[in-house]
């Protein structure tokens, strides 16, 4: 298993770019500029990228390379284009109706980071794995989910929801990297896959929305209740 | 041989799906969604026939046939089948959307293949797409109208159920990883092999792992408190759709939480996992009580009755035994059946009496003496009063808990039951002896719009009166190889 057969320089790399993946959310929380938070998971996209690409030449895993470059190709370009288009077309710049100020939901992160690595380390002290990279893969991977949640609870844009799902499939795919690099490829490819349709999916719901309910922010979308 | 069945379910489906949307015509993608929908059930029931006893793979063990997976394609096939009859006199009454009906069918279709797809994965991972797919395709569906209700109800649909899905996604990945302390870092993911490393692995991930899944997959499943897509999608949709949704998809997502119960068969906390989705079920059936008492819109307290039912199945398969397992797929037929009959029955009057409120639907058995009584009966049959299906399932699953490690969720569900039943009944009361309406509906119902109906009240009817030995021993196989799970 590759996180036991890590040498020194191996683990401060991977480490290193799962930290940077992780502060790329806390610029997400921070901003309320729409095109920011897109460039934002670019970047983490590319820095997931390029950590699956350590892992495969390093761990000996070379179909990771090849998901390296599909990784860099859909989550680091393709998805934000995407999106960036339906910013453009919608003119959506800001984020206009958060619920708490961006210091807030920065400090807000922080203590779902503590409450990820709490979980992560109770799990490592089970598995006698409390010194091992697998700790922080955990970590990252509960905390972007938490963050993403975040994302979702406190942004009503629609693009913003769309973001935090990104951000959560982006944790999982982090984690995953690190702690099952040997999960079939075919899998890695249909989600990555599914990941765009689902993009695609959302984009013409929005253009939907924007069109038929004159609204793209789901605080206004109160017609369906009880 | 048997694979092949399956194969031409899929590419019959699929022919169905692609000739609609080239066609461009109406009414060849309507015939073309027909002939698919009876041509896969009549090979469904020749699944139901002719699968052997024990689960068998193929293609390189991507694909799994087995026992518990043709039973939920056999809900899917007679739901599909009635939906695709009821939809060619439903749809024609959308005047608006003539030129885009080719897209309905087409899309109705797909949707009916990626459940059809869903069941037979033997890979965790292939699977979770496979419902993430239903909801793509079912996000459009419920979107289709186009009206501003419609595209709120497919935008909150498919942000929350990808939401729970991520956690679905992050929970197989935590089970793939527990698996890999044991057989290695590169194994195949399957079913077999995750419930083959389950007695080994650490129980506090296989717990973590199991929690995210349920609560994952619960939400596709409409279990309470991840239900809040549900009613907005079941109401919004057209008719034909809703019966989908309720009738066969939740059915699709109830199958995974189910497999990744049966991997922790035989590890320490199977009895905390069981719990779990004892307290989800026993939850649901709360939250499905109060809002179907207080509901005003008549597709929206059908959308609530599903969290019920599908709070019920919950509670069967988390109480467990033979009698938990077998009550629990009973009812799951059941309510495909019942609840297709209460949503035709919910559009037709929709349609009729223009409103979707029930304050405005009145009077029904004197304007439809037929359909309504039909209606009725169904409303009667969903609540779960005798003499039909779903009193026979409902009571079977309340023998389950009686010897289960949760006992208390049997009086808890039978108190819930009685609520409902008072509670969804007022309103047909009101709907069938209340004041005469302002003004009196003049649509006739064709027989498209009531045969389906009529279809679904005799078979469940015939379910309540007669365990049908085939489906008894069907059952009996199932819970057999769930090992009483």
């Amino acid at each position: 298993m590759l996180i036991f057969h890590l040498g020194g320089v191996q683990a401060s790399l991977f480490s290193l770019l799962t930290i940077v993946a992780l502060i790329l959310a806390f610029v997400m929380l921070g901003s309320h500029w729409i095109k920011n938070h897109i460039l934002a998971f670019a970047a983490e996209s590319w820095v997931i990228a390029a950590l699956s690409a350590a892992i495969g030449i390093t761990g000996h895993y070379p179909e990771l390379v090849f998901i390296a470059a599909l990784t860099a190709l859909f989550r680091g370009t393709l998805l934000p284009y995407l999106l960036l288009r339906i910013v453009n077309d919608l003119r959506q710049n800001r984020e206009f109706t958060p619920l708490l100020q961006p210091s807030s939901s920065v400090v807000l992160g922080g203590f779902l980071v503590l409450f990820s690595y709490a979980l992560a380390h109770k799990l490592g002290v089970r598995m006698n794995l409390v010194d091992n990279i697998a700790v922080l893969a955990l970590t990252a991977m509960f905390a972007l989910k938490l963050i993403g949640f975040l994302m979702l609870v406190l942004r009503a844009e629609a693009v913003s929801s769309i973001l935090g799902l990104l951000v959560i499939e982006n944790g999982i795919f982090l984690g995953s990297q690190i702690l099952v690099p040997g999960m079939p490829l075919l899998l890695e490819m249909v989600i990555l896959f599914d990941l765009l349709i689902i993009v695609s999916t959302f984009g013409m719901l929005i253009r939907f929305l924007h069109k038929e309910v004159g609204t793209t922010s789901s605080r206004e979308l109160t017609r369906l209740v009880g | 041989m048997i694979w092949n069945v399956l194969y031409a379910i899929w590419t019959v489906t699929g022919l169905a799906m692609a000739g609609g949307w080239v066609s461009r015509r109406s009414r060849v993608a309507e015939a073309l969604n027909l002939a698919a929908a009876v041509i896969d059930f009549v090979l469904v029931v020749v699944l139901l026939i002719a699968t052997p006893g024990q689960p068998i793979t193929a293609l390189n063990h991507y694909l799994l046939l087995d026992d518990f997976g043709v039973w939920v394609m056999f809900c899917l096939a007679i739901v599909y089948l009635l939906a695709s009859v009821y939809a060619i006199g439903y749809m024609r009454w959308m005047h608006g959307e003539a030129a885009r009906l080719h897209r309905f069918y087409s899309l109705f279709a797909a949707f009916a293949l990626t459940m059809f797809l869903a069941p037979a994965q033997n890979n965790p991972g292939l699977y979770w797409i496979a419902i993430d797919l239903t909801t793509i395709v079912s996000a459009f569906l419920v979107g289709f109208q186009r009206a501003p209700e419609s595209i709120e109800a497919a935008w909150k649909y498919i942000v929350i159920v990808s939401a729970g899905l991520g956690l679905a996604l992050l929970g197989t990945v935590l089970f793939y990883w527990a698996g890999t302390f044991i057989l290695g870092p590169v194994y195949d993911m399957t079913w077999a092999n995750l419930a083959s490393i389950a007695p080994k692995a650490e129980p506090l991930l296989l717990m973590l792992s199991f929690l995210l899944v349920l609560v994952g997959f619960g939400t596709k499943v409409g279990l309470a408190p991840m239900h809040t897509w549900l009613p907005d999608a079941h109401s919004e949709g057209p008719a034909p759709v809703s019966a989908m949704l309720s009738g066969a998809l939740l059915n699709c997502a109830m199958l995974g939480i189910l497999r990744y119960l049966h991997i922790l068969r035989s590890t320490s906390i199977e009895t905390m996992a069981r719990t779990a989705l004892v307290v989800l079920g026993a939850f649901s059936l709360l939250v499905a009580a109060l809002f179907i008492s207080r509901q005003t819109i008549i597709k929206r307290l059908a959308a609530y009755s599903s969290v019920e039912h599908m709070g019920v199945i919950a509670l069967g398969f988390g109480f467990g035994g033979p009698l938990g397992v077998i009550g629990a797929l009973y009812h799951m037929l059941n309510h495909s059946l019942t609840k297709s009959l209460v949503f035709f029955g919910a559009g037709n009057m929709m349609h009729a009496y223009e409103s979707k409120d029930i304050a405005r639907i009145r009077r029904v058995l004197r304007f439809f003496p037929r359909s309504g009584a039909i209606w009725l009966a169904g409303a009667v049959a969903i609540t779960g009063a005798p003499p039909f299906g779903l009193f026979l399932s409902e009571l079977t699953i309340l023998r389950g808990g009686m010897q289960s490690a949760n006992p208390w969720a049997v009086w808890w569900m039978a108190v819930l039951l009685i609520v409902i039943f008072i509670g969804f009944l007022n309103h047909f009361r009101a709907m069938y002896f209340g004041p005469r309406p302002d003004h009196a509906p003049h649509l006739k119902l064709k027989f498209v719009h009531v045969a389906p109906m009529a279809v679904a009240l005799a078979a469940i009817l015939l379910l309540g009166l007669w365990w049908l030995p085939p489906i008894w021993a069907h059952l009996a196989s199932i819970a057999t190889q769930l090992g009483g799970v």
